[in-house]
């Protein structure tokens, strides 16, 4: 209960509370227009944060982080396109609706079911947070480089169809982390004898440009985008209460996304997908599932919103990231003299708490703006396309020239825009490489820390938590074989792959 | 003989069973897509350039690395190059082949459409590495305007939308830099100004 009234204590001030405002917002209005996405607002903003105050520029950021999913159903339900990659499945039985005449329905379901499974996740986290206290401090180097090792392997196998490349993209990832100056002996590492390269690429210039330039360059390339404003009519706020008639469904998506985003690499997409597949094997009526089911839209929002709080366990708990908000969100904490890991929960247990509080707060926020202004939010939807490149061109150049004032830091984004349109176009990921950049520093750092401890492959599990761990990289492993070789008989036998 | 009549069956709203059938696969499909998106034909030339400065970056692995003898593996500089690169020639290898592979089993599509647009999203990072190289030059606030109006008139926007460019200009220079402080300094442009005005530009604009 201290713990509690000193983390409302650290809230309680004004510029923290604007930050949760401008955050809840402007994330909203952010996921509500289809191309820009919270990765391309977070990687621009972040720079801008570095002057804050740690706890306003955290605050600001997770604001944006947490209620663009909420904007991301808008375009979704009422456009058939998605405002963020997340909200893709929302479009099919959120569409559908609309075109039944449902959308102020579709709209309050989707608000509603968010907002359970924000609600849900945050507080099963606060509640779960004692326990995370006593298990993180189990978490030595070796520990740490062997939950990094099973998040590495997580996100190459999280990418069905796609190992091969997201492998080959982890370890790009990887290699861009070791170019520089290395931290132990001050060897030079593919520098080729440039000096702008010996400090090493820098992870948010990489982010900005595989995230914002990339984007802003499809839009440009791309044609425009008729900006039209949907009507909408009837009560939004008035459908938000039925969320509760699929009780059931809404907690078992909270569910779904609260366990699948403390796993690293697996995220959103998964936990929507189970949530979904879950809700229609319960349902009597499977067959309206994509053709405007109202439970499918509870089934995919509740547990695409009960990611982001569930992400920032292994974040918070172990430093490390599960997918590339969190990735960014942790130089956030770096940046801010923040450092996330087992030390955090036991000497900042009021911090923890405080940023768990804000995300409870600012699903409150989201939904109380959504539910009084989503009319007026809908102008969004009708900026053109192109002209939304040349603000998000613009605004990149503020995020990419302010951190060193460095013309070659625009340059290397520029690159790794050209990288992210044709990963982009061609449906590869982008988020092995972001993991790798983060992950191959945690295990690099780790493994060397840990090995006046290794005398043997044994003592890598010599204790219960690595052991643990170790079984998990064996059962991902073994079942990821077992799926390939399920499908291999599948194609075999000329029934294609499932 | 009395004639049995079967009692009336209840009104079962649901569809017969094949169409439920069909429409659940339909669904299923759809899923699938998402979870397994449209492999592109032009994946094979991404692959192949990957796997090509993988092989390169494997040659140049031991002028750019130190391996200090007598050292254990995991305190070695060159580690985790190594270690990245094999993974970027295996994986790599491994994606080029599954490439060849499906665009075998799919003949027909050229990849030189998606090429060609891969190479026309480089005029935009020219405009974008112009306006970097104008900012240190002409301030960042005479840059901002004539890049965004400059970019709206090149993408064809006239009338209102043209006239909005500028002012788009204006208010990110006045938010970031006037408001938010972020650091870019001032240009070679603002030294022609009276003192006042110029710390002024420096500082705001």
């Amino acid at each position: 209960m201290d713990i509690l009234l000193a983390a409302l204590a650290t809230l309680a001030r004004w510029d923290v509370i604007a930050a949760l405002l401008v955050g809840s917002i402007g994330g909203v209005m952010i996921g509500a227009i289809p191309g820009v996405g919270p990765a391309v607002a977070i990687a621009i903003l972040l720079p801008a944060t570095f002057g804050m105050d740690p706890l306003v520029g955290l605050t600001l950021l997770l604001g944006i982080y947490g209620s663009s999913l909420y904007g991301g159903s808008i375009p979704a339900i009422l456009i058939n396109t998605p405002g963020t990659a997340v909200n893709a499945l929302t479009t099919y039985d959120g569409y559908p609706m609309t075109q039944a005449g449902q959308a102020p329905r579709a709209l309050g379901l989707a608000f509603g079911a968010s907002f359970v499974g924000g609600m849900i996740a945050v507080i099963v986290l606060i509640l779960f947070t004692p326990v995370l206290a006593r298990v993180a401090p189990m978490f030595g180097s070796r520990e740490i480089f062997l939950a990094a090792l099973l998040g590495c392997i997580l996100v190459v196998v999280a990418h069905r169809g796609q190992a091969l490349a997201a492998g080959a993209l982890l370890f790009f990832g990887i290699f861009i982390h070791t170019v520089g100056m290395e931290a132990n002996r001050y060897t030079m590492r593919f520098t080729f004898d440039q000096p702008w390269l010996t400090q090493g690429i820098d992870l948010i210039v990489v982010v900005l440009g595989l995230f914002a330039l990339s984007q802003a360059f499809i839009l440009l390339t791309e044609p425009e985008r008729a900006g039209k404003v949907p009507k909408l009519q009837g009560s939004v706020a008035r459908s938000f209460l039925e969320v509760f008639r699929y009780k059931r469904t809404a907690a078992t998506g909270a569910g779904c996304g609260t366990v699948m985003g403390i796993i690293p690499g697996v995220g959103e997409f998964v936990s929507q997908f189970l949530s979904y597949t879950f809700a229609r094997s319960r349902s009597k009526t499977p067959e309206k599932f994509g053709r405007g089911a109202p439970e499918g839209l509870v089934a995919s929002e509740s547990a695409n919103n009960s990611v982001p709080p569930a992400a920032m366990v292994p974040l918070l708990a172990l430093g490390i990231p599960g997918e590339e908000l969190t990735a960014m969100m942790l130089t956030v904490f770096y940046v801010h003299n923040v450092i996330p890991g087992p030390a955090l929960f036991q000497n900042n247990m009021d911090f923890v708490i405080a940023l768990y509080l804000c995300l409870a707060i600012l699903n409150i926020l989201a939904l109380l703006f959504l539910l009084s202004a989503t009319r007026p939010l809908l102008r969004v939807l009708a900026v053109p396309s192109r002209f939304l490149g040349i603000v998000i061109l613009t605004l990149s150049f503020v995020g990419i020239y302010s951190l060193r004032n460095s013309v070659i830091d625009c340059m290397v984004a520029g690159a790794f825009g050209l990288l992210g349109v044709m990963l982009k176009r061609l449906n590869l990921p982008t988020v092995p490489i972001i993991l790798g950049i983060v992950l191959g520093g945690i295990m690099e750092e780790r493994l060397r820390t840990s090995l006046p401890r290794i005398r043997s492959a044994w003592d890598w599990v010599d204790r219960p938590v690595s052991q643990i761990i170790v079984a998990l990289i064996a059962l991902v492993l073994a079942l990821h074989v077992w799926g390939l070789w399920k499908e291999w008989k599948g194609r075999r036998h000329g029934q294609g792959p499932h | 003989m009395t004639r049995h009549t079967p009692a009336p069956r209840a009104f079962d709203p649901r569809p017969p069973e094949p169409e439920r059938d069909k429409a659940i696969a339909e669904t299923d499909k759809a899923l699938a897509e998402i979870l397994r998106p449209r492999q592109h034909r032009a994946e094979v030339v991404f692959a192949l350039a990957s796997f090509a400065i993988a092989v390169w970056l494997a040659t140049q692995w031991s002028a750019q690395t130190t391996w200090f003898e007598g050292q254990r593996a995991g305190r070695q500089p060159g580690l985790w190059p190594l270690i990245a690169i094999i993974g970027m020639l295996t994986f790599g290898a491994g994606a080029l082949i599954a490439c060849l592979l499906r665009n075998r089993q799919a003949a027909g599509e050229s990849a030189l459409p998606e090429v060609v647009l891969w190479a026309r999203t480089a005029e935009y990072l020219g405009w974008f590495l112009a306006y970097v190289l104008i900012v240190p030059w002409a301030g960042y606030l005479p840059a901002t305007l004539i890049f965004c109006t400059a970019l709206a008139f090149r993408l064809g926007y006239r009338g209102g939308m043209l006239w909005l460019a500028p002012v788009l200009g204006v208010a990110v220079v006045v938010l970031f830099k006037g408001f938010l402080s972020v650091r870019i300094p001032g240009g070679a442009l603002y030294e022609l100004f009276p003192r006042a005005i110029r710390n002024f530009l420096v500082l705001y604009l």
